[in-house]
């Protein structure tokens, strides 16, 4: 059973790696679409808003693994 | 031009995302095999394939009855949360801030593991079970990225030829050099591959939300430019101040 467990840790850790990432990516998807479908923002704008988004994330990621680094 | 494009960019990832795994599982199984016996080494490989088989044959019918649409959504969100945690990795190994990815010591480290199980009465259980493990966790990331890049727009196909490409071209050098495939410039490759990866993620997730993008398919490769532009930019900041802190630490 052992091994199921392992084998489903991994297929979890496929998608998330660093939490707050995966979290904050749901998060913008979540938002973006609801403001296009609900709230009727331009598709283009909201497609705009997720490549922001998406660089916004990362550079949050990497900017606090390596303050966390230089902390150690 | 477009047709090109999108055909071209989905065997190219497919091939480079897949061609990174596969060396990843070859390295685990060489290891068994050398360490331990063929025999383990190719039953762990086996029965990991029939498993990938089963769930290539449950999943492509399924896919068939989900709406254009929701797959395209599913599939840009999952190969979002996929290809961003690949590219956020490869830009702290390319900044120094996490260790390169190295084949020889992973080859390594499990030849030792299985060295050590070697007096164990089951030893050549626990070696099928690390073939069987190394294949299939790494073989599901291929098929995961065979369906999403390929299933939202009928390019399954060229997807897996890219990935088939992957296989074979590992292999046949595998069994050309009989050891790890170590000079494989694999972090290079994974930053690539996350770029592509959450390239096609914007371009799903936006399309499944309702953007008609401009340029239709090159708005992938405009994606790709941007995203490598950030990475670049990215990497140098960390670089210079992981520079600054190893230069802190050895005064």
């Amino acid at each position: 059973m052992k091994i199921f467990r392992i084998i489903w840790e991994e297929l979890i850790g496929m998608f998330i790696d660093d939490g707050a990432l995966a979290l904050f990516a749901l998060a913008l998807i979540a938002l973006v679409t609801v403001a296009v479908k609900a709230l009727g923002l331009d598709p283009l704008i909201g497609g705009g808003l997720l490549v922001v988004g998406y660089l916004a994330i990362l550079a949050e990621s990497v900017h606090r693994f390596a303050a966390k680094k230089r902390l150690s | 031009m477009d047709n090109l494009t999108t055909i071209t960019s989905t065997i190219l990832t497919s091939f480079l995302a897949s061609f990174v795994e596969i060396v990843e599982a070859f390295t685990i199984v060489l290891a068994v095999g050398l360490t331990n016996t063929w025999r383990s080494a190719f039953t762990g490989t086996a029965l990991a394939l029939v498993i990938l088989a089963i769930l290539i044959l449950v999943l492509g019918p399924l896919l068939q009855l989900v709406p254009l649409t929701a797959l395209q959504f599913v599939v840009g969100v999952l190969l979002g949360l996929f290809g961003m945690r690949w590219l956020r990795k490869a830009i702290l190994r390319a900044s120094g801030y996490i260790p390169l990815h190295d084949e020889e010591k992973a080859f390594r480290e499990e030849t030792e593991t299985l060295a050590n199980q070697r007096g164990l009465g089951r030893a050549d259980y626990l070696a099928m079970i690390a073939a069987f493990k190394a294949v299939l966790l790494e073989g599901v990331e291929v098929v995961f990225i065979v369906i999403a890049v390929g299933s939202t727009k009928g390019l399954t196909l060229y997807a897996s030829v890219g990935a088939l490409l992957a296989c074979v071209l590992v292999l046949g050098a595998g069994l050309l050099v009989h050891r790890p495939l170590a000079r494989v410039p694999e972090n290079s490759l994974k930053l690539v591959v996350g770029l592509m990866l959450t390239s096609f993620s914007i371009f799903w997730t936006g399309e499944g939300m309702g953007v008609s993008w401009p340029g239709e398919d090159f708005a992938i490769v405009v994606f790709f430019v941007i995203l490598s532009a950030f990475s670049a930019l990215a990497i140098n900041l960390l670089k210079s101040s992981h520079s600054v802190i190893a230069k802190e630490q050895t005064l």
